[in-house]
């Protein structure tokens, strides 16, 4: 009896010593050198996998970091748009490289089409997802560059920073968003682009994407830009640019001084974020969106007041508004 | 007539709705302003010869071909050019299309407008070919594929048998029926000339036995005509369907991501038959097609011939206005056809009927849970799963729905039909049918 527990131990433990050694120097023979610089980089990152920088996960990301570190000593061309300039100050430190800082953006949406704006001619039935909407018709509103509020973005944000507003029936959105890209690239009329979260939150874009000549445009929709050259003329930074009737406001020159916003005759320029204008000011903002600053603890995307002061009433009143709104 | 033919997997049998049958077909007064798409067939869009200001006689040259598949496009009017900018089109989208003011109707000299049969078939197939070509034909059944590249087997291939697509399977609709006992013969001299071109010695015109009065007729016309047989078919959509019915008539099956002309068929509709002949022996270019007008609510369901164009509102008053409680105008037949956003769009070459739905009819069931009874699966011509392959696209699974042949699909919409729980099943083959699509055109490889 004792006999058979003796020999299986050996003879297993025997085998067990073989294959150790085997193993050994298989490994040795086809390690493959990771630099360990990856680990630590990856260490440093968010760990969204989300896609945002271009690579497919952190870890891809990290590999490109730590080779561009040491093939040209810098990390140009690579940001995690997720973690932001403090991620990248770290993944610096740990490559020994100073790291510029970049400026953090966000997405915008680029159309303004709500019902009282855009108001809908026939009614949509069919799956709920805007790629396949966009293939099929040109819009409840007729307006074929508008938003089709079906919500792909919303499906493609993973970090709840995006979501629809039922009222509106566009996207808005939150504080939480990390410019992934994820929406712009869902979004089958290239209405979301990534802008400048600008200084204090403060940005002016044009809200809309219709590149038709003026009275098409605007015979869909109300405040579609309907590329007058208004904004163009008044701008003295060279920002603004029209291209097939329609406006666009470059974030690297803007200066953010807001000529634009009240020479747009159909408020297709939107300032965010801004003070209410003094009472002299000849046409108030047209939107004025309020920062959320209750730090985000419940997990549900938190809703931003956006007034479009545009919908609810003529212009002139509008400067009635707008005192109200001053303190 | 013993058992009738048809194809071999799934199809269903909708309600036919036939409500235009017995309605003669009328000619459409020319409208006053004509719009012309640019993009009226399969391919490329057509590049505009004409320019603002100039006058045009009916049948002259407006636009050219821009490509290997792409057809010219005639002034279906005389008149003014008035503009050259961006027309509506059936989806709703701005597309670079003419607009011309109608002056009179005055035709260019070398088209025959008499009534007279032409029955000469002394031509050669390259003759027939470039006159086709030249004439702007596309398939009139609505895919609008331009008809002389499917005259030309690419090489490897020879061509056995014509069928001339008098299926109309579709509910409602009634212009090829109607084609086929006003323009009977026509069609059959159309289907010589092609069999000429095709170099093809049997045509087998197939029609569903709901037309009992078409197969008695083109019957009796192709007695004298060698090689011409006409195949009455069981009822079942969608046998107007090319893979569909050459199963049916023939027995073969064409294999997949292949053309029919793989297996030695070529399938032309019988407007296009009619446009052929028009084509080659009065000299004239498409410019008129047979459009059906039809709906339970609408007064007089009509067939029209219409010059291209028109808009369709023309067609709604000329068949005795809107019902009042229409709810959905739909562009082609209720299984494939498209919903309209605005009655100014006009009727291009692959119009074939407008639909104007009542509100009973016209709104979607609410959407509820698959219960995986396959009803789709069983029903779907192509043998896919459409269940499997609607949950895939909707997740962006694209490599799982290739490998489970969504390309097959030839979004007939039968699984929507027939799905008990009313998912927009075929909204969803369609949107993974074109993503992966271009993800395989981007490979660079075929199907």
């Amino acid at each position: 009896m004792d006999n058979i527990i003796l020999i299986s131990v050996a003879a297993l433990g025997g085998v067990g010593l073989v294959a150790a050694v085997i193993l050994f120097f298989i490994a040795k023979k086809f390690k493959v050198y990771e630099d360990p610089l990856i680990d630590d980089v990856e260490e440093a990152l968010p760990a969204a996998n989300c896609g945002g920088c271009g690579f497919p996960g952190c870890r891809a990301f990290a590999e490109a970091t730590v080779k561009s570190a040491k093939d040209t000593r810098s990390l140009e061309g690579l940001n995690c748009p997720v973690g932001g300039n403090d991620t990248m100050q770290t993944v610096g430190s740990v490559l020994g490289l100073e790291v510029e800082a970049s400026d953090p953006l966000i997405a915008v949406i680029r159309c303004n089409g709500t019902p009282t704006n855009h108001p809908a001619k026939v009614k949509y039935e069919g799956a709920t997802s805007c790629s396949f909407a966009h293939a099929l018709y040109g819009g409840e509103g007729g307006c074929q560059y508008s938003c089709l509020g079906l919500g792909d973005c919303e499906v493609a944000c993973d970090f709840e920073a995006l979501y629809m507003n039922a009222e509106t029936g566009l996207p808005v959105v939150n504080d939480k968003c990390t410019a992934c890209n994820a929406c712009v690239v869902a979004c089958p009329r290239d209405i979301i682009e990534l802008r400048k979260r600008g200084p204090k939150e403060r940005r002016i874009f044009v809200s809309c994407v219709n590149a038709e000549k003026g009275g098409p445009a605007k015979k869909n929709c109300q405040t579609a830009c309907i590329g007058c050259s208004k904004c163009e003329k008044v701008c003295k930074f060279d920002a603004i640019t029209i291209n097939s009737f329609l406006a666009y406001i470059n974030f690297e020159n803007c200066t953010l001084c807001r000529k634009c916003v009240e020479v747009c005759p159909t408020n297709a320029i939107w300032e965010v974020n801004f003070r209410p204008r003094k009472p002299k000011a000849e046409k108030p903002a047209s939107v004025i969106e309020r920062k959320t600053e209750t730090p985000v603890d419940t997990g549900k995307p938190i809703p931003l007041t956006v007034t479009a002061i545009a919908e609810e009433q003529p212009k002139k009143e509008s400067d009635q508004n707008n005192k109200e709104n001053k303190d | 007539m013993g058992i009738l033919k048809t194809f071999a997997l799934g199809g269903i049998h909708p309600e036919e709705n036939k409500l235009s049958a017995n309605a003669a077909i009328e000619t459409l007064a020319v409208p006053e302003q004509a719009f012309i798409p640019m993009g009226q067939n399969l391919g490329a869009p057509s590049k505009p010869v004409v320019k603002r200001g100039d006058k045009v006689k009916t049948g002259q040259l407006l636009a050219e071909a821009s490509g290997f598949i792409s057809t010219p496009i005639h002034s279906p009017v005389s008149g003014t050019i008035f503009k050259i900018d961006n027309t509506l089109n059936s989806s709703g989208y701005k597309q670079p299309g003419i607009i011309i003011k109608v002056e009179g109707d005055e035709w260019e000299e070398d088209i025959d407008r008499s009534d007279e049969l032409v029955t000469t078939l002394d031509y050669t197939t390259e003759q027939i070919i470039d006159k086709v070509k030249k004439a702007g034909l596309v398939g009139m059944g609505g895919a609008t594929f331009p008809t002389y590249v499917k005259l030309m087997p690419p090489p490897g291939n020879t061509a056995e048998y014509l069928i001339i697509n008098g299926v109309e399977c579709e509910p409602y609709l009634t212009s090829d029926h109607r084609l086929m006992l006003e323009k009977g013969r026509e069609i059959v001299v159309g289907t010589q000339l092609l069999m000429k071109a095709l170099k093809v010695t049997k045509a087998i015109i197939g029609i569903e036995n709901n037309k009992p009065d078409a197969i008695n007729h083109m019957t009796e016309l192709v007695k004298n005509a060698d090689g011409i047989s006409v195949q009455a078919l069981k009822v079942q959509y969608p046998q107007g369907g090319e893979k569909q019915l050459i199963k049916a008539i023939v027995n073969r099956e064409v294999p997949s991501g292949k053309l029919p002309i793989a297996v030695g068929c070529v399938v032309q509709n019988v407007g296009t038959a009619f446009a052929v002949y028009e084509a080659i022996q009065k000299n004239k270019p498409l410019i008129d097609r047979v459009v059906t007008v039809t709906g339970k609510a609408v007064k007089k369901p009509s067939n029209f011939l219409v010059r291209i164009g028109t808009p369709i509102k023309n067609l709604i008053d000329a068949a005795e206005g809107l019902p009042e409680d229409t709810a959905k105008i739909i562009n082609g037949g209720p299984m494939m056809g498209k919903a309209i956003t605005s009655t100014d769009i006009p009727v291009v070459k692959g119009s074939s009927g407008i639909l104007l739905m009542e509100k009973e009819n016209a709104h979607r069931k609410t959407e509820s849970a698959c219960i995986r009874c396959s009803k789709c699966t069983y029903v779907c011509p192509m043998g896919l799963e459409p269940f499997l392959l609607s949950k895939v696209s909707k997740l962006g699974k694209f490599d799982i729905a290739e490998d489970e042949m969504i390309m097959d699909c030839i979004e007939c919409g039968s699984c929507q039909y027939t799905c008990p729980a009313s998912i927009p099943l075929l909204d969803y083959l369609r949107l993974g049918k074109n993503k992966t699509g271009a993800i395989i055109r981007s490979r660079g490889k075929t199907g």
